[in-house]
């Protein structure tokens, strides 16, 4: 997909404009945030799952080479196939490849994050094949051609009255004056309509939330259960799975999937865990007759023994978005590519480039929420803030700002000028404030009280008030 | 270089690895031993407690669970549910012994079907390989014995599921699977399935029976 992210603040103003949109992502504080903490409460041993998920993660990255060795070895004895891929080209020929030998023509998707970021859906149309995403929020966004704003809630962004507006324009084989008001209705007809192309499909592309290096073994976790039918029914399953999905074994993956369901949507697990070990065995009565995993490092490989290493640990719940305040109010889109939030924030750069992306570890206040949320405990506001670094030292930030910065540099370093700066400050603000609020700042502070004001400031300097009360200064 | 020699090749460099007969030994031992990390209070007790808690996780995941006697009560606990939500006397099973032996004859009005489903049942009636306490979820392994496609296509998933199979927790099923198929081994497919199918992707509202089943009945037999 196009990145949009150099666009980020022009993206941002207008989703903060966006009613509807606005409306919709009232959801996401008022679902995802209560229903995590109910969860975490209610597991004693949730804290220590998170340290123990963690450390797992750790060791699975100082050891990649082998355990990618080792899984390998067991999907080849299962009768499955592996294929290396390097780049988002590399796996969207792997793919079409397998499509068109089997003479595919509806390909079905499960839920799938990393053929988002490969593009698949447009490569596979551009290929004459007609993929069909079947998780209801993706049936969603596709009809609308456009993209997730959410990792396991792609239509977050959406009401319902949207949705019941698209299945309108795109159903026409349905009765008119059908009712379509209310969300139960709207669930009914999309399973009816992609009942039919499960039943239709050659291939099924499903992602993976795990690989069990112990057994060959992909697992994917859903709740609609689109993701199994998607995988079951036709002549072959493709995952496609990024090379830092592999854990050593099942049990390894109870501690993530205890991590996993509760971080996301707040339940204690989530409704289908499957566990896939190569193609239909002798004797199957179903099952797809191939198996094959493309296992793509686009980028990942060069991540590790960098500072943005531990991102490799994230297990996509979506957590660090859903209590992110700057999600909560511009949505998924504004981020302008597959991955938002704080994780797009530090994924983002990496994947596409600083250059490109460079506003998104800055579109954060480092409250530290998604940290303290994150079930893989990754350090979220340090990685944002050492992408802040590399856009400083490779002087990408606008010429303002960097003048500006150079400027309090300079004043800071000299303690009497800053004392007499802070004072002509402090005073003037002062002089500006009605009741106590200023409601608009003069020249090129007036971006910060377009959509706020800010309290006054109620006396003389802190460095003035701590030498009154006998205060010694440096 | 092949993408694999290139994509390991660079994860080997960016590790700077050290002893690498160290690592090799680090890793087969991880993968031989598998050993369980954390696991939850919740689901250590005897008999009683697991089948307590299954029951009470698996009403909270919005799945119906009624207890037999004895296996024999099956033939008739599916007639009676078939009839309680107005559906028509048929379901379709796989060739499971534990399901093929039971006295299916007692309910001359129910249509037996075998075999994997194409999408046209209305309800499906599987054997699980265990239950699961700690979460009220069963387990499905994939085979003639029960397809796969029952687990998913019909809109009614009933599950024949033994008081004595409940698991406290996921790790006891792992071991039951390593006893089955061997260290190292799984069937084709594993499905956990932790209530009816749902969906809450259109304004955060859950509903149930997205695309799997919308309601997903469990049949405990006390055989303990």
């Amino acid at each position: 997909m196009q990145v949009t992210s150099p666009a980020f603040k022009q993206n941002a103003t207008r989703a903060l404009a966006d009613v509807t949109l606005q409306k919709a992502m009232k959801n996401v504080e008022t679902g995802f945030i209560a229903k995590r903490a109910k969860a975490a409460e209610a597991l004693p041993e949730f804290e220590a799952l998170r340290d123990a998920a963690r450390d797992l993660k750790t060791h699975v990255l100082k050891h990649l080479d082998l355990y990618l060795e080792a899984y390998e070895k067991k999907v080849i004895a299962s009768g499955g196939h592996v294929h290396w891929a390097e780049s988002a080209e590399d796996a969207r020929r792997i793919v079409t490849d397998i499509c068109k030998r089997l003479g595919a023509r509806t390909v079905t998707k499960g839920k799938s994050m990393i053929t988002e970021e490969i593009a698949l859906n447009d490569h596979l149309e551009k290929e004459g094949l007609i993929p069909v995403e079947t998780d209801l929020g993706e049936y969603i966004i596709q009809l609308r051609g456009e993209h997730p704003s959410h990792i396991i809630a792609p239509a977050v962004h959406l009401t319902k009255e949207q949705v019941a507006g698209d299945f309108r324009r795109v159903h026409t084989h349905l009765d008119a004056g059908r009712d379509l008001t209310e969300p139960v209705t709207l669930l009914s007809e999309a399973r009816a309509v992609l009942r039919e192309k499960f039943l239709l499909a050659d291939v099924g592309i499903t992602g993976a939330n795990f690989l069990v290096a112990e057994t060959g073994t992909s697992i994917i976790v859903t709740n609609e259960g689109n993701g199994d039918l998607t995988q079951t029914l036709p002549k072959a399953h493709v995952v496609v799975a990024s090379i830092e999905k592999i854990v050593p074994t099942l049990e390894d993956v109870d501690t993530l999937l205890r991590v996993l369901a509760r971080s996301a949507t707040g339940q204690e697990m989530s409704v289908y865990t499957t566990f896939s070990t190569g193609p239909r065995r002798d004797g199957d009565p179903d099952g797809p007759g191939e198996y094959h995993v493309v296992l793509l490092d686009n980028g990942r490989s060069a991540m590790l023994g960098t500072e943005f290493e531990e991102m490799l640990r994230c297990i996509r719940c979506g957590a660090c978005m859903n209590h992110c305040p700057v999600y909560q109010q511009i949505g998924g889109h504004a981020y302008g590519w597959v991955y938002p939030g704080p994780m797009g924030a530090v994924l983002t750069p990496t994947l596409v480039g600083v250059d490109k992306a460079g506003h998104l570890p800055n579109a954060s206040t480092l409250c530290g929420r998604c940290e303290s949320v994150c079930p893989m405990r990754i350090p979220l506001p340090k990685m944002m803030r050492a992408w802040r670094n590399r856009e400083w030292e490779r002087a990408l930030n606008p010429a303002a700002l960097r003048t500006g910065l150079g400027l309090w540099a300079s004043v800071a370093t000299r303690p009497a000028l800053y004392r007499l700066a802070a004072r002509a400050a402090s005073l003037g603000m002062r002089l500006l404030g009605r009741g106590g609020r200023i409601a608009r700042l003069p020249f090129f502070a007036a971006g910060w009280t377009a959509n706020r004001d800010m309290p006054a400031p109620e006396g003389a300097t802190f460095m003035d008030q701590w030498k009154a009360k006998g205060g010694r200064s440096a | 270089m092949n993408a694999r020699d290139a994509i390991l090749g660079k994860i080997r460099r960016a590790r700077v690895v050290g002893d690498d007969a160290a690592r090799r030994a680090t890793v087969t031992d991880r993968l031989a031993a598998h050993r369980p990390g954390i696991v939850p209070a919740r689901g250590e007790g005897d008999a009683a407690h697991r089948l307590a808690l299954f029951l009470e996780m698996a009403d909270k995941v919005s799945a119906s669970t009624e207890r037999l006697a004895s296996a024999d009560d099956v033939p008739a606990a599916v007639a009676r549910y078939l009839r309680s939500k107005n559906l028509p006397q048929a379901i379709r099973r796989g060739i499971d012994p534990r399901l093929a032996g039971l006295p299916f004859d007692r309910e001359p009005q129910l249509t037996v079907a075998v075999g994997p489903s194409d999408g046209h049942d209305l309800a499906g009636l599987s054997h699980a390989f265990a239950g699961v306490a700690e979460t009220g979820t069963v387990v499905l392994v994939s085979g003639a014995d029960n397809p796969t496609t029952l687990n998913f296509l019909p809109e009614h998933h009933l599950v024949v599921v033994r008081a004595s199979e409940i698991a406290g927790n996921y790790e006891a099923v792992w071991a039951r699977v390593r006893a089955e198929w061997g260290a190292g081994e799984m069937p084709r497919a594993i499905n956990w399935i932790t209530g009816p199918s749902r969906s809450g992707d259109i304004e955060q509202t859950i509903l149930l029976g997205a695309h799997g089943p919308r309601s997903l009945h469990l049949l405990v037999v006390d055989d303990g």
